[in-house]
């Protein structure tokens, strides 16, 4: 199964708000690589998907710390920016496979530095621009998924 | 318990002071790992590696220096949060072993108590009680310091550091890392004036930050003009920072009816936002030398005799990566 669907978000509000569905979405947990420029709104779509779980409290930028993460009703969802690894090799140190769990759910970004290391993805998904302002944000299941949409 | 000393490894920069109870600080090292400078970051498992590779000869030369021994020391401290928890566990390690190996005892210390407490190490030092923005890469924070383990978050960022902001400015308008003193460079020939960056969360209540949609504005703006408008962003995005950050904290002294401003973390350091505060609290904003502002060893043994009554020899190797600073007694 190769699905792609694609969200037209006009501002701010809109990501949070597709940060809901994406919730839904990935409920059973797995990996997703989260691209887009700097700025694009990839941390914004994250919080949009842990406020739509529940969470209220802080959603800061995983770029200093690597990762950042939450236990929400039992669950572990982990916010990852690999922006700051020299090599690929690197995530090893972060013990990746013990956050890996049945039904954790690990949202990655700037998956391409840890390109050759990190488990491939069970969905892909792309923020753009828009020519005439918002973004276009697509999320791809993708084929080496096992898991049913 | 007579000499301290303190070792400081939560993030790029590996720290070693000696603390002496009479004398104050008697010794002093840093070592920034500028290698880092190449990856746009601190890459963290590389930083731990460093911090390997330098303390043991930091260690002796600070001691060397200071006409010491290990023999001399009374108790390590050492920084245990918050941090990155790679290059944490190396000065965690390093310290609990050197402090078992002299059969002294080890002190667990909050980096950011480090900062709050090292205005204390200058002469004059600043009384209790004062507010403090620790502003660098990692934290953006306004904290009521009311004394010796008295601390209470006043506000915070809900997403970005100002640091953090700097550092993707400068990606965004491709300059190198780290980003504060790039931007600046390239500010101090732009007008802050030419185009309008928003002010984020100034108006309205409450002393939360949040850099990020300064970050997606300045991308949008960088996306539509010339190269050789980039000064000119550079400048207004850098005095939209500074004065956010001032904003918050002049209304940080009005709520706490505090008298004083004292400012620490690296972005501290930026000029227009010394201006800015000096502009809006002449006169009652301390200034710790940059040399204290930056991360160094000299607060974390300073902190760690405020906190000698801690010291233990339970061998424990504990970090705290996440570590909020109001769970700390007095």
């Amino acid at each position: 199964m190769n699905q792609s669907r694609t969200f037209e978000p006009a501002d701010e509000s809109g990501t949070m708000a597709l940060g809901a569905e994406l919730a839904e979405l990935f409920a059973g947990g797995g990996i997703v690589y989260l691209s887009g420029d700097l700025g694009a709104g990839k941390t914004t779509l994250v919080r949009g998907l842990l406020r739509a779980l529940g969470f209220s409290g802080r959603v800061k930028s995983p770029s200093y710390g690597l990762i950042e993460s939450y236990t929400i009703d039992g669950r572990d969802i982990h916010h990852l920016d690999l922006y700051r690894l020299g090599h690929g090799e690197e995530i090893a140190y972060l013990g990746l496979e013990d956050l890996l769990s049945q039904d954790s759910l690990l949202l990655v970004e700037w998956p391409e530095r840890g390109e050759g290391w990190l488990p491939a993805p069970d969905w892909r998904v792309r923020i753009d621009d828009r020519a005439g302002g918002g973004r276009s944000i697509t999320v791809q299941q993708t084929k080496e998924s096992t898991q049913s949409a | 318990m007579q000499n301290i000393i303190g070792i400081e490894t939560s993030c790029d920069e590996t720290g070693v002071a000696l603390y002496n109870a009479d004398r104050g600080l008697v010794g002093d090292l840093v070592y920034t790992q500028a290698d880092h400078a190449a990856y746009g970051g601190v890459v963290p498992e590389l930083a731990s590696r460093d911090h390997v590779r330098k303390l043991p000869g930091m260690i002796r030369e600070l001691l060397d220096r200071a006409e010491m021994t290990a023999r001399d020391l009374d108790a390590v401290a050492y920084t245990a949060g918050p941090g990155l928890a790679g290059a944490l566990l190396v000065g965690a390690s390093t310290s609990v072993a050197l402090a078992a190996a002299l059969d002294v005892p080890a002190i667990a210390v909050h980096h950011m108590e480090g900062h709050l407490l090292s205005p204390l190490l200058e002469d004059p030092a600043p009384d209790f009680p004062f507010v403090a923005l620790l502003v660098s890469g990692g934290h953006t924070m306004l904290v009521a310091v009311e004394g010796f383990g008295r601390y209470r978050l006043l506000g915070e960022t809900l997403d970005d550091a100002a640091g953090e902001a700097f550092d993707k400015t400068a990606r965004l308008l491709g300059l190198g890392y780290p980003g504060g003193p790039e931007v600046a460079r390239l500010a101090e020939t732009g007008d802050p004036d030419r185009f309008d960056f928003p002010r984020p969360m100034t108006n309205r209540p409450g002393l939360d930050f949040s850099f990020s949609g300064l970050k997606t504005h300045t991308r949008e703006l960088v996306a539509r003009v010339a190269p050789e408008d980039h000064a000119d962003v550079a400048a207004g995005f850098e005095q939209a920072v500074a004065e956010t950050l001032a904003i918050k904290c002049k209304r940080a002294l009005k709520e706490t009816r505090m008298q004083r401003l004292v400012i620490a973390g690296g972005v501290s350091a930026n000029t227009r936002l010394r201006a800015e505060l000096e502009r809006r609290l002449s006169g009652r904003v301390y200034y710790p030398s940059l040399k204290l502002c930056t991360d160094n060893g000299a607060m974390i043994a300073h902190a760690g005799w405020y906190r000698r009554a801690e010291a233990n020899r339970d061998g424990m190797i504990a970090v705290r990566p996440r570590w909020p600073i109001d769970s700390l007694a007095g």
